[in-house]
């Protein structure tokens, strides 16, 4: 598996590391800046993560997901610092050989990213900027 | 006791780090999380507050010891 924080999520390092003579699919998940949230406008992202329990515990989840289902290659990537409207923030894969495995691995790991891995996300509107899920 | 903040944490209390003076009578992460309720009622008003310990997530029975990694962990947003 391939679990990393980075300034930049590479697309291409991604697709290269989950190249596999036994995989029949490759599925990736992208998340990216949306230009809205909440009805207002949206300028950019910052993102911080407490690093080590942060890698910790998406290594966590790609265990899990291979445990659960038969993959080759797990990717997971995730970005932090200042993020622009359109850039990649986040970047799930998985090859394996048939698209269910994928599909359905892909989607596992990306949902309980965001509800375990510290990482929190502050939103920029033109006004002012609010720290994304802080308050019910 | 040194505590590591981040998100929402991190602003509440004004700094990265909160240094817990030995003398307060914190053994376990649910005492923990009291007093920092009291101390900081902005901290209440969160949707969440987690605490991990040698970051791992504790409950709050888990004791606190010295030399242990403790950090507070606001609700995530990551993705």
């Amino acid at each position: 598996m391939l679990v990393k924080l980075v300034t930049d999520v590479d697309l291409n390092e991604a697709y290269s590391y989950l190249q596999h003579p036994g995989a029949g699919g490759i599925d990736l998940f992208v998340g990216t800046v949306r230009n809205h949230a909440q009805g207002k406008e949206v300028v950019k992202l910052v993102f911080e993560a407490y690093a080590p329990m942060a890698l910790k515990e998406m290594q966590k989840l790609a265990q899990a997901a291979q445990q659960q289902w038969p993959i080759e290659k797990l990717v997971m990537l995730h970005a932090v610092g200042e993020k622009l409207v359109g850039e990649p923030v986040v970047i799930i894969g998985v090859a394996s050989a048939h698209r269910d495995v994928a599909f359905t691995a892909c989607r596992f790991l990306i949902d309980e990213l965001k509800k375990t891995v510290p990482i929190w996300k502050k939103e920029y509107y033109q006004d002012n900027s609010v720290w994304v899920n802080a308050h019910p | 006791m040194e505590l590591l903040l981040f998100g929402i944490t991190r602003e509440i209390v004004g700094g990265s780090t909160l240094t817990v003076a030995p003398e307060e009578p914190l053994q376990t992460v649910g005492q923990l999380k009291a007093w920092l309720a009291q101390k900081y009622p902005a901290m209440q008003k969160l949707s969440s507050l987690a605490v991990a310990v040698d970051s791992e997530y504790a409950d709050d029975d888990q004791p606190l010891r010295s030399g242990q990694e403790v950090a507070l962990i606001p609700p995530v947003s990551g993705g």
